[in-house]
């Protein structure tokens, strides 16, 4: 059985940051394993510009962006294997995998870094009534055909939940000639980004339906239309207000899912909140050695935040290895008011610098952040909080003297 | 000419071909759409029955007992999946065990066998994650699970090896007699048959009265389930089923050959037989009677959901009967459908044989269909054999399901042959997974118009206007 | 004239509140940087996108593409009817110039990817 230091499992932007940091920390046995057939992971099929303007103070395109990434890894010679599928985690760091070439095999891993990303929550999750025809895709699903393969899924297109995918499919269909005709969102606030509803909406004249859901399909072979009403407080269709839709497609923007079927199978623990580990400011999950990054841990809005979070891991993982530094202890938890939904990490372990990451459960105008520790308390004012955004503080060092600290959010 | 045309390929017309294959015999099956299972076999509840739920003496009660002893050996030859999980009746109150003991003398009545009532503590031994309230339980061992579409496939697929001809996208308009034999015809080509075997579900009236055999009507009753994340396996393992009221038979509970918990059906008589819709307040009342059962049931690991439609007769019972010498009616094949399935099979021969048609043993019959899942269920090692010859089978492209293309592949190249992406599920698994094709599926579009030589643009989800894909974009001057 | 608008500049995407007198922005609130106070006058008087999409390349495969500036928003479709109508000829790396000064925008159509 072949041994890695470090081997990081997903080659997209969160594997492929998380790689080169810990190359340059000085890991040199290190692998990155990748499913598809070439580095980059979902950033391929997202054409579209508005990555990297934290990272790289320009506006990329996904296929862009990840060829930095790429180049990096190339030039650094890290090792990557392609059309490689990791099937199994085990809690001693071993991984099962199986590719064309090498058929089933198994390799040995000092510290594994998590970085699989997400997928899209499925239509069968949402139950909508009616009939099973075709032309109900994932938006992703949709960027797909679109984007790498050049086909057209349909011309006459509804799209449910107004999350950034969503969005920026509604822009790409209809350059493509289609016509959108509604994008509803059940919820009274979009999840996407205010500039994806301007420039992918608004520019094109496509209605976005606050408060509104699906509720049923129609159509024998292919979607003939569906029927959409407007929903009250606690998210019920209200039956006066239906209305038909003729249409060939429905396309589901309803969220994202860190896909962790390998996670739950070496034992790692998830939070409820995020889908993905539960980690320390370091990113390491309950399982000692490994992290976890990017959309695996958390759904990101922005890729230079996965970056972000992919460099943390892969400096950690090197630390890991390196020192053979076994965990802290002693745990600062970081608990919430409940509207700050969640935060990454979820517990610190060290008196270090930490970033956290956080976002809200529902829109919030003039509010202030308060953070807490034992006597200490820091604000941040903030005009608007949004749930489709990441929000950040910085815990100053005097704050983690204590067993906990505390986030919330009070009127200003 | 054939000798036998079976109309419709479900899952009962295809055990009938597989039957009748074992004979010198030139039949075919015709389909009115682009696969086998498409009808009522695929969307129901998955159960091999033991047997004690049908009155005693019908047809219902005879075959199903005699077709659920029949399939764990067919299973086996066709390498189907096939679970003897065990199924239970449970029961909440004074009333229920009243009704648990009527079911227990009709099961040994039609001849079920190990059948006993159980109470709290042997229940909770065997099903511990039940509600509280379940006092009293039907304890069936010999009730089974098997998936219905890929003994469908199979039966079919080996009935194919040796010999019968399938014949898809073949909707048949009318029927004609002339000179002792039948003319089938789609409007467009015509089947020559002596001898037809009306086995076409939701629509064998139409076909019934197609000869002039009035006697009986067909009606869709909807059965609409939720399918649940393979990480709920072990929440339940027997089949669990509520104890039958004027109401109905109530919302089962049961764990799938592939490890799934299926959750329905609920039963409303509708007029439509194309409207296989789902419909919110079978959401809800499906949901909340599962609960009633399972407190713990995790309705956010809910992967899908679907809709089947019974093809309920009018008679009671399964109607299975000649109209003519040549004609004969297998109809009204609803529950316990797929567990009579074996026995339906040997009953049609029997009639055909009175009805005058013979038929010699074939010599070269071969009983055996390699299993559609003997790489998902190979070791390690084995795989790595299977690899080393093909290394197709060492690709990942449904990554929920863990599917590879060599098993796609060959599913596309083995009898019956699925010709668009439904087909492909079925026989695979592919795209049956959490994310329900999100990924594999513009994957397995590329697969299926490669291997069937057309366009990627005319692949289709379930045939005929089914597209996938609509156009084709950026079509400069015929290039690319 | 009172207008409101989303800043597409960056994902932050400030509500702009702007007050205006003959295409002239004479009052602005909401923006965080002084990049949304040049978005907004360029909105009013000559809304500027760029355009991504993909275009078919010489070995039959799609590549994906962008403008190198942004280009007048009314030009977008008119844009699209070229690149869908131009094959590229490979191989090609990212940022090579496919289409030179599109619609005389001074805007170069670039591949974003590169493709042997």
């Amino acid at each position: 059985m072949d041994n890695f230091d470090i081997v990081i499992i997903g080659g997209g932007p969160a594997g492929m940051a998380a790689a080169i940091t810990a190359h340059q920390e000085g890991i040199e046995n290190l692998l990155i394993i990748e499913r598809d057939d070439s580095l980059g992971g979902i950033l391929r099929q997202c054409i579209h510009n508005g990555f990297g303007l934290h990272k790289f103070k320009e506006e990329l395109t996904g296929p862009e962006y990840a060829l930095k990434y790429e180049k990096k890894v190339k030039e650094l010679n890290i090792p990557y294997i392609l059309n490689t599928m990791v099937t199994d985690i085990s809690e001693d760091k071993t991984i099962t995998a199986t590719s064309s070439e090498r058929g089933i095999f198994q390799i040995k891993a000092k510290s594994i870094i998590l970085a699989m990303g997400c997928r899209e929550r499925a239509k069968g999750a949402l139950n909508i009534a009616g009939s099973r025809p075709a032309g109900i895709y994932s938006a992703g699903t949709a960027q797909k055909f679109v984007n790498m393969k050049g086909y057209l899924p349909g011309k006459d297109i509804v799209i449910l939940g107004s999350g950034d995918i969503g969005l920026i499919m509604a822009r790409r269909m209809t350059l493509e000639g289609a016509k959108v005709h509604a994008v509803c969102e059940i919820m009274p606030y979009s999840g996407g980004l205010a500039r994806n509803i301007q420039q992918c909406l608004k520019d094109f004249d496509i209605p976005l339906k606050l408060s509104h859901t699906v509720i049923e399909i129609h159509g024998k072979e292919r979607v003939e239309g569906v029927t959409i009403a407007k929903v009250d407080e606690k998210r019920n269709p209200i039956p006066e207000t239906k209305e038909y839709i003729p249409c060939d497609t429905l396309l589901l923007s309803v969220g994202l899912i860190p896909e962790n079927e390998l996670s739950k199978g070496a034992g790692i623990k998830l939070s409820n909140a995020t889908s993905g580990a539960v980690v320390d400011q370091k990113r390491q999950t309950s399982v000692e050695g490994i992290f976890a990054c990017g959309n695996v841990l958390h759904v990101h809005d922005l890729v230079d935040y996965v970056s972000d979070e992919g460099e943390i891991a892969g400096k950690s993982a090197a630390e890991y290895v390196l020192n053979s530094k076994t965990r802290n202890e002693s745990l600062i938890k970081i608990e919430t008011d409940g509207k700050i939904r969640y935060t990454v990490p979820q517990y610190i372990t060290e008196k270090e610098n930490t970033k956290i990451y956080f976002r809200v459960d529902n829109i919030y105008n003039n509010k202030k952040i308060i953070l807490r520790s034992n006597s200490n308390i820091k604000t941040f004012k903030k005009q608007k909080l949004l749930p489709g955004e990441m929000e950040t503080i910085t815990v100053p060092l005097e704050f983690l003297d204590a067993e906990s600290i505390y986030i919330g959010l009070e009127d200003l | 000419m054939y000798d036998v045309a079976i109309i419709g390929a479900g899952v009962v017309g295809a055990m009938i071909s597989r039957t009748l294959a074992r004979y010198n015999l030139k039949i075919c099956v015709i389909e009115k759409s682009n696969d086998v299972a498409t009808g009522a076999t695929k969307a129901n509840s998955a159960i091999v029955h033991a047997g004690f739920d049908a009155p005693v003496g019908t047809l219902k009660a005879k075959l199903n007992v005699k077709g659920s002893k029949m399939m764990e050996d067919i299973a086996r030859e066709l390498g189907v999946k096939y679970k003897k999980n065990g199924s239970l009746v449970i029961g909440f109150c004074e009333e229920d065990l009243n009704e648990i003991k009527k079911l227990y003398k009709r099961g040994i009545e039609n001849g079920v066998e190990n059948l006993s009532i159980l109470g709290k503590e042997e229940i909770n031994k065997l099903e511990p994650n039940l509600a509280e309230n379940v006092l009293y339980a039907l304890y069936a061992p010999t009730g089974a699970i098997i998936c219905p579409y890929e003994l469908a496939i199979a039966a079919l697929g080996n009935a194919m090896d040796n010999g019968v001809g399938f014949i898809r996208n073949f909707e048949v308009k009318s029927i004609k007699k002339f000179d002792g034999f039948f003319t089938i015809t789609n409007g467009e080509k015509e089947i020559k048959t002596k001898y037809i075997v009306n086995s076409a579900g939701l629509y064998a009236d139409n076909i019934a009265k197609m000869v002039g055999d009035n006697s009986f009507e067909i009606h869709p009753r909807r059965g609409e389930y939720i399918l649940f994340d393979k990480e709920c396996r072990g929440i339940v393992k027997q089949t669990i089923f509520r104890t039958p009221t004027k109401m109905g038979k109530g919302i089962l509970l049961t764990p799938t050959v592939d490890e799934n918990i299926l959750l329905g059906p609920t039963s409303v008589d509708i007029s439509d037989k194309e409207n296989k819709s789902t419909t919110a307040e079978g959401f809800f009342h499906i949901i909340s009677q599962g609960r009633e059962n399972l407190p713990s049931l995790p309705l956010n690991k809910n992967i899908t959901s679907f809709c089947g439609l019974r093809a309920v007769g009018d008679k009671g019972d399964f109607i299975i009967n000649s109209f003519e010498n040549n004609f004969i009616n297998v109809a009204g094949i609803e529950s316990p459908g797929l567990s009579a399935s074996p026995a339906i099979a040997e009953m049609v021969k029997d009639i055909l044989i009175e009805n005058g048609l013979s038929m010699t043993l074939k010599e070269n019959f071969n009983p055996i269909r390699k299993s559609m899942s003997y790489f998902a269920d190979a070791s390690i090692e084995e795989k790595n054999q299977i690899i080393k010859k093909d290394n197709s089978f060492g690709k990942i492209i449904c990554r929920c399901e863990k599917i590879t293309l060599g098993e796609i592949l060959e599913a596309i190249r083995t009898n019956p042959k699925p010709y668009d992406l439904d087909g492909v599920k079925r026989r695979t698994r592919s795209q049956m997974g959490r994310c329900q094709g999100g990924f594999c599926s513009p994957y397995i579009v590329d697969i299926l118009a490669e291997e069937l030589n057309i366009p990627y643009i005319e692949v289709t989800k379930s045939g005929k206007n089914s597209v996938i894909n609509i156009k084709k974009l950026k079509e400069v001057n015929g290039n690319g | 004239m009172k207008i409101e608008m989303t800043c597409i500049i960056c994902p932050v995407g400030c509500n702009l509140e702007i007050e205006t007198e003959n295409k002239k922005i004479i009052k602005i609130k909401g923006n965080t940087c002084p990049r949304g106070e040049k978005y907004a006058q360029t909105e009013i008087t000559n809304p500027v996108r760029t355009l991504t999409t993909t275009i078919r390349c010489s070995n039959g495969e799609i590549l994906p593409v962008r403008t190198d500036n942004p280009i007048p928003k009314e030009l977008i479709f008119k844009c699209m009817d070229i690149i869908n109508n131009v094959v590229c000829i490979l191989p090609i790396s990212a940022g090579d110039i496919i289409i030179e000064n599109i619609l005389n925008t001074g805007s170069n159509i670039i591949a974003s990817k590169e493709m042997e």
